[in-house]
């Protein structure tokens, strides 16, 4: 038996982040803990996706210091990954659904012999067994955004980054897709840290709610959901825990506004 | 039904140029009807100086393209890839870029003389700027959420150049080909016409010479269809090759 590190998944220590000679965030502390599922939310241009980017190492935090396991964040690393909004663009449109899962497993040098049934096993996972040979301009947009979410496992990461993975998807696909990553985060214990500017999927999602305010981007409430798991599109969200959360919330939002 | 009215305009004109030749514009010594331009080339084709002369064009258009295409890509491309190259060469390249490729034609007489060299090297030297432009544009222009994507995803340089930057950059490569092609078989003839004793270019300058109408419009349709016939095959197989990727503007 391994023992879980002690170091938080995530560590923001302070994080202030200046682009283009503004301040964007500021005075970020906050730990994840391995396995947590943490959602960001915050009106738009409130830096979300700028901090999701420092996680993920695209984006270097001017002050302050970022740690995950314990180790400072140097760069992109092959235990992040990222699933980003813009499916349409973040996807190889040349390659099939497999070839796209193969990139991911290319990057971690795996023969090509080994990464068949693996690619078989992660597209299945995400429904998308029957439409292997693809190509992503053929698949719709759930379909896009799933096939996203099997290249990120294909990394097998430790830490998930999803940056409004769902905003540009209907309701019906959306709520199916939030059960699946749910399923797939727990299976694997996954740090997830999901940015939404939906306050209800926020809530849904996630064991932990961090919510932004603009101007500069900082941190306002941290908010726990003990809401049972599994969780369920209907029960969860009929839960008076969960209205009462959501008002709380929701009330916060719009006075500090 | 969508061919037939595409031919109809076409089919048209052609009677109409037929019965005019036929009747009040019988004797002209410039034009010819469609008829005799059409038994000319079918002569041509029997004597075998319309497949030489066809030879001798291609051949030069073809080889005057991979030299000036080959180049012109990839150092487009190289450029392309770094915003300081970028700025480097855009000076330069605006300088020699505006010499208009057939002003060449006496300095290249004189360094290569008649034949092949001297009108590949027009052509090459026409087909390397437009290529240079566009590739350069092509390995600039990389969806950026992409390069992310190969960032994130841990792939090393050599695997990002192979496995993002070249296909991404492929189907607007291939339509800077593609223009160049059309180039190539344009400046060629022009060379023949101005210049060099052979190929189709100088088979029209000949027909117009000997006073022979019919062969010159003869060859001016040959011309015309080796032109349509080469795009046409090169759109065919951007569409085959590109199928899963769109390019803006680049469409067939
Ligand atoms: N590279 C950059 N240079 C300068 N300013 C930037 C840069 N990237 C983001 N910003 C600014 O930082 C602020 C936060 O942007 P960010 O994209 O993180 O917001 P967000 O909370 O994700 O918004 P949204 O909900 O609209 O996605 C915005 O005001 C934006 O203009
Ligand atoms: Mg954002």
């Amino acid at each position: 038996m391994l023992a879980r590190p002690p170091e938080p998944a995530i560590a923001f220590d302070a994080i202030r982040v200046d682009l283009g000679g503004k301040t964007i965030l500021t005075d970020i502390t906050l730990d994840v803990k391995p396995g947590e599922f943490i959602c960001v939310m915050g009106p738009s241009g409130c830096g979300k996706t700028t901090l999701l980017r420092v996680v993920a190492g695209l984006v270097q935090a001017s002050a302050g210091k970022l740690s995950l396991f314990g180790k400072p964040v140097q760069g992109p690393s092959r235990k992040v990954s990222v699933v980003f909004q813009d499916y349409g663009r973040a996807l190889l449109p040349w390659r099939d659904a497999a070839g796209n899962v193969a990139l991911a497993l290319e990057a971690a040098g795996m023969p090509r012999a080994e990464q068949r049934p693996l690619i078989e096993t992660l597209l299945a996972k995400v429904g998308l067994k029957d439409h292997a040979h693809k190509f992503p301009g053929q698949l719709s947009g759930g379909m896009q955004q799933r096939l996203q979410i099997a290249r990120c496992l294909a990394q097998d990461p430790e830490i998930l980054l999803m940056d409004e993975p769902f905003g540009a998807l209907d309701a019906m696909t959306r709520q199916q897709l939030q059960d699946e990553v749910l399923a797939l985060a727990a299976e694997r214990n996954t740090t997830v840290f999901f940015v939404t500017h939906d306050l209800e999927e926020a809530l849904y999602l996630g064991d932990r709610v961090v919510a932004l305010l603009p101007n500069p981007g900082r941190l306002a409430r941290i908010v726990d959901v003990p809401l049972a798991r599994p969780r369920n599109q209907l029960a969860t969200r009929e839960h008076p825990d969960f209205l009462a959360m959501r008002r709380d919330l929701f009330d916060m939002m719009h006075e500090t506004h | 039904m969508r061919l037939a009215k595409a031919a109809a305009l076409p089919l048209l004109l052609i009677v109409g140029a037929e019965l005019w030749f036929r009747g009040p514009g019988a004797g002209s010594e410039s034009l010819a009807a469609p008829s005799a331009a059409f038994a000319a080339i079918v002569e041509a084709l029997g004597d075998g100086t319309l497949v030489t002369a066809t030879r001798q064009t291609l051949t030069a258009a073809l080889g005057g393209l991979a030299i000036g295409a080959s180049a012109g890509l990839v150092l487009g491309f190289l450029i392309g890839l770094s915003k300081t190259a970028i700025a480097l060469s855009t000076p330069s390249v605006e300088l020699f870029r505006p010499i208009p490729s057939v002003a060449l034609i006496p300095l290249a007489m004189l360094v290569f003389g008649f034949g092949y060299g001297f009108e590949m090297s027009i052509v090459a030297f026409a087909t390397f700027w437009p290529c240079l432009i566009l590739a350069q544009a092509a390995a600039s222009q990389i969806e950026p959420r992409l390069m992310e994507v190969s960032r994130v995803i841990g792939l090393s340089s050599t695997q990002r150049l192979f496995k993002i930057v070249l296909p991404a950059a492929m189907p607007r490569i291939f339509v800077a080909l593609r223009l160049a092609a059309g180039f190539a078989l344009v400046v060629a003839v022009t060379v023949e016409i101005a210049a060099n004793p052979q190929g189709l270019g100088y088979m029209l300058m000949i027909a117009q010479q000997s006073l022979r109408p019919e062969l010159m419009l003869g060859s001016l349709i040959w011309i015309g269809l080796i032109g349509w016939g080469v795009n046409a095959g090169l759109n065919a197989l951007q569409g085959r090759l590109f199928r899963h990727q769109q390019v803006a503007g680049g469409k067939p």
